[in-house]
């Protein structure tokens, strides 16, 4: 019998929004899913050997803030210098607390697991980014290839 | 509890780790070998028996004691 087939596009750049397109790739590639994950635009921070993520709660009324800090701190207190990275730090920790796996820890699960990643070659050259920053193993293609493998994928997903 | 010929303590791990780290452990298990897996996650409960559902792994048991969450996984 075939494997199945998960493809992934991962846009986003964020702490928060690095969690889903690592913790989805890792455990389909646990179940035996053939897996890929195309990294474009802000996604491709996910990629960088050095991973310097950050959450921010600006635009993004759903975010839980710790001791009430939404009533000390509305939105305009939240673009004071340093709260971006106070508030990573906080959500860091917690994280740690609870036993949720670090992003680089995930991400090295899905290496390990021969989850094929992805740069789309395009956003590289737009931010000018350098290959060297990124992570070994990582495959540099552009829609078309991407579209190789989701036309077969039997799930298909955009993050 | 029935016999079991590896163990795996995933306490105080979140999703997917748990699970992640069971698939590892079964890996390196011959077929029919037991697995015992200990997880504080409530969410494994569920996610135990899909695993088993979708890798061909047979879930024995799965069991609440004290609080843990106890799983057997026959490897394939």
């Amino acid at each position: 019998m075939d494997d199945k087939k998960l493809a992934i596009i991962a846009t986003k750049g964020s702490l928060d929004w690095a969690y889903p397109p690592f913790i989805l790739a890792s455990t389909a590639a646990a179940l035996g899913y053939e897996t890929q994950i195309f990294f474009t635009f802000y996604g491709l921070q996910l990629l960088k050997k050095d991973l310097s993520l950050e959450v921010t709660p600006l635009g993004n009324p759903g975010m839980p803030m710790p001791m009430g800090m939404d009533k000390w701190f509305p939105v305009l207190g939240m673009t004071l210098p340093g709260m971006q990275g106070l508030m990573t730090s906080m959500m860091k920790k917690k994280m740690k607390d609870k036993g949720v796996a670090s992003i680089e820890e995930l991400r090295a699960l899905c290496q390990e697991a021969e989850v094929k990643m992805i740069a789309c070659q395009m956003t590289v050259d737009l931010f000018d980014m350098e290959r060297s920053q990124f992570i070994d193993g990582v495959e540099y293609a552009g829609a078309a290839a991407f579209f190789e493998f989701a036309g077969d994928s039997d799930i298909c997903l955009y993050i | 509890m029935a016999d079991f010929d590896q163990e795996l303590d995933a306490s105080g791990l979140n999703c997917p780790l748990p699970i992640l780290r069971a698939k590892k452990t079964l890996n390196a298990m011959s077929s029919e070998q037991v697995l015992h897996v200990i997880a504080t996650d409530p969410g494994s409960v569920r996610d135990f028996d899909a695993f088993a559902k979708q890798t061909g792994n047979e879930l024995v048991e799965s069991r609440e004691e004290g609080g843990k969450f106890h799983f057997l996984i026959k490897k394939s």
